[in-house]
């Protein structure tokens, strides 16, 4: 079959010559990734009293929540028998990297994400609860979860709560996306992902797109909203997007040289993908527009002396190329990983279908759908901080 | 020689299987397959160990093998459960050139190379014994039997393909129609009741052999002591239970 399908070359074991999993399975780890990275940020001001990021505290908490949202909701449609996923929480394999993705995720949505922004918003919601009217009032009813006590005790205990939560919330963000690049990083059939820095290179990756999304989140729904944009905050979560991506490129780097200077028996063939199959996704979109230019543009903000509209300009850019490169990186593991043979012999290229179950049109469908959950939310829940308030 | 926790758990669910009742309730898990096979054959699944030996030198490239379990197991087409890899190998190439138009279910085109070494490798599931599919599985729907047979419960499997991604060798695929994990079964349904398995028994030179190594009689362990034997990819640490004499090491 094979020798006349024009997609591959040399030679795949002939099961091989489908690809198994989707662009679907690349938007996986790239929103999980968004989720964690945004809730490292809000963590940033609620433990390490990082001030200046305070007007991104709740929008972060808030983005976290509508992409973790939409996390499996790929994964999903991706499944043979979406109709038996539950038996993942049911029966879960006690060996499988990939059975504990439903303990993760439900315990990062229900523990730590909706638990912090309840305990954050609670006294918000109960004044609202009580200056609304109609269905408005019902849903803060409800949301309120039968509290309304407003003391300034109550109010003390929410605080130290939601701290706890945020504390416990850190590890759990590094679980939720060191797990899934340890579900790739522990297949050692596949030279592409099995190694052990695939964790710690995803979860890095996960930092650098989270704060991008939630920097560029702020700038255009202030803007918006004709709220004024705090430069201070700016400047503080551009520094932390540099220093995570420094790490991040640090890792990536090792584990490119790591490669090249072993060179074993997959070398050869990984090397030809990287120059052909891989060179636009990974060398251009990934290394060049994706990571060295952000990189550059945001060393500069952080040694020139700039003005703010350069400032606010150049971190728009960078942000935007970073989500462009970290989306390349998970399109180049998922898919990357897939379009050499086994046999290290051969290779095969991936079509993607436009509007089918796992085509095109669905992914995009998916990356808008958070945005769509963000603009309910932020309707539900104000995030905005005045800059009375940030200054408070 | 000390029992390992797997051997020990290997031999508790024999003996579980052993004892009346609890057979009737474990064969009635494993599918219906299993359970009339017992029933009808006395089968015993703790009484075996399945594997496979594969003579290269005696692969002729027929093909035989391929069209007997895509009939027999109904395989969809552009699928293989076993297929036939022709390598040839030259001193000055830089890597082999190996190739299996259509898995060599029509056979193999004839070969104008010269000076080269040639040979065909028959591949199927590898019956791994510490297999990797099976680690991978989220919900247990795929299983290494109690007779040493990598089985996926069809009706189980949720086709997420993280065993397809798993497996060194490149055995699975997702069945077209059915969108369940599918693979070689060893012909379960046919070495249950006392036969050999389809690709075996289309052999016309006997390359390939089903084995049971639990059989002190069977032929296998004199094959494994007068042989040096090879399994595909022994990096891989996967306790493959399908065992190459003659395989080559340009072979992957």
């Amino acid at each position: 079959m094979h020798e006349m399908n024009p997609a591959v070359q040399g030679f795949m074991y002939p099961n091989e010559v489908e690809l198994q999993w989707s662009v679907l399975i690349v938007l996986y780890p790239y929103i999980t990734g968004l989720v964690a990275g945004a809730f490292i940020l809000a963590s940033l001001e609620r433990v390490f009293r990082v001030e200046a990021v305070k007007p991104t505290y709740r929008l972060a908490l808030l983005t976290a929540l509508a992409f973790l949202l939409v996390a499996p909701l790929p994964l999903q449609l991706h499944l043979g028998h979406p109709e038996r996923s539950l038996e993942m929480y049911l029966t879960p394999h006690s060996t499988s990297a990939m059975a504990m993705f439903g303990f993760v995720y439900l315990w990062y949505l229900m523990v730590v994400l909706l638990l912090e922004i309840y305990l954050d918003y609670r006294a918000d919601i109960v004044r609202m609860a009580g200056e609304s009217t109609g269905l408005k009032r019902l849903i803060y009813r409800a949301l309120t979860l039968g509290s309304y006590n407003m003391s300034a005790a109550s109010r003390r205990i929410d605080d130290r709560v939601g701290y706890i939560v945020t504390v416990i919330g850190i590890p759990s963000a590094f679980l939720l996306h060191g797990y899934v690049g340890f579900i790739f990083g522990s297949i050692k059939a596949n030279p592409w992902w099995s190694t052990p820095l695939m964790p710690i290179v995803f979860l890095f990756s996960a930092m650098v797109s989270g704060i991008a999304a939630v920097l560029l989140i702020y700038m255009v729904t202030y803007r918006l909203k004709g709220l004024a944009i705090e430069m201070s905050c700016l400047d503080t979560i551009a520094k932390y997007l540099f220093y995570a991506f420094v790490i991040d490129f640090s890792l990536e780097m090792l584990d490119l040289i790591h490669r090249i200077y072993e060179a074993d028996e997959s070398f050869k063939s990984l090397d030809f993908m990287v120059h052909t199959h891989l060179y636009v996704p990974h060398i251009v979109l990934q290394i060049g527009l994706g990571t060295i230019v952000p990189l550059v543009i945001l060393a500069l903000t952080q040694i020139m002396t700039l003005e703010e509209r350069w400032r606010r300009r150049l971190y728009v850019v960078a942000a935007s190329l970073t989500l462009v490169g970290i989306f390349a990186m998970r399109w180049n593991v998922v898919i990357g990983g897939q379009l050499f043979s086994k046999s290290f012999l051969g290779y095969t290229s991936y079509k993607m279908e436009f509007a089918t179950r796992e085509g095109l049109l669905t992914a995009i469908v998916l990356m808008l759908l958070p945005f769509a959950i963000l603009a309910v939310l932020v309707k539900l829940l104000p995030p905005w901080v005045s800059k009375q308030q940030a200054e408070a | 020689m000390p029992a390992t926790r797997r051997e020990l758990l290997e031999h508790a669910t024999r003996f579980i299987v052993m004892s009346g009742a609890a057979a009737a309730a474990f064969d009635a898990m494993q599918g219906t397959v299993s359970a009339d096979a017992a029933t009808t054959n006395d089968y015993k699944m703790a009484d075996h160990w399945w594997g496979m030996t594969i003579d290269v030198e005696r692969c002729i490239g027929c093909g035989n093998c391929v069209r007997a379990c895509a009939k027999e197991n109904n395989v969809p087409e552009g699928y293989f459960r076993t297929w036939v890899e022709r390598y040839q190998v030259g001193e000055d190439m830089e890597r082999p050139e190996v190739d299996s138009p259509k898995g060599a279910m029509e056979g193999f085109p004839p070969s104008d190379k010269k000076d080269i070494k040639a040979f065909f490798i028959p591949k199927l599931c590898n019956h791994c014994s510490d297999s990797p599919c099976v680690q991978v599985c989220p919900v247990g729907a795929t299983f290494v039997s109690p007779d040493g047979v990598v089985l996926v419960d069809q009706s189980y499997c949720i086709g997420c393909r993280y065993c397809v991604q798993a497996c060194p060798y490149g055995c699975r695929f997702i069945h077209p129609e059915t969108q369940v994990a599918e693979k070689c079964t060893l012909c379960y349904h046919r070495i249950t009741k006392g036969l050999t398995t389809a690709c075996c028994e289309a052999c016309p030179t006997q390359a390939r052999k089903l084995a049971d190594l639990k059989d002190p009689k069977d032929a296998v362990h004199e094959f494994l002591r007068n042989n040096t034997v090879q399994v595909l990819k022994p990096q891989m640490a996967t306790k493959s239970k399908t065992y190459y004499k003659g395989l080559d090491g340009s072979v992957r």
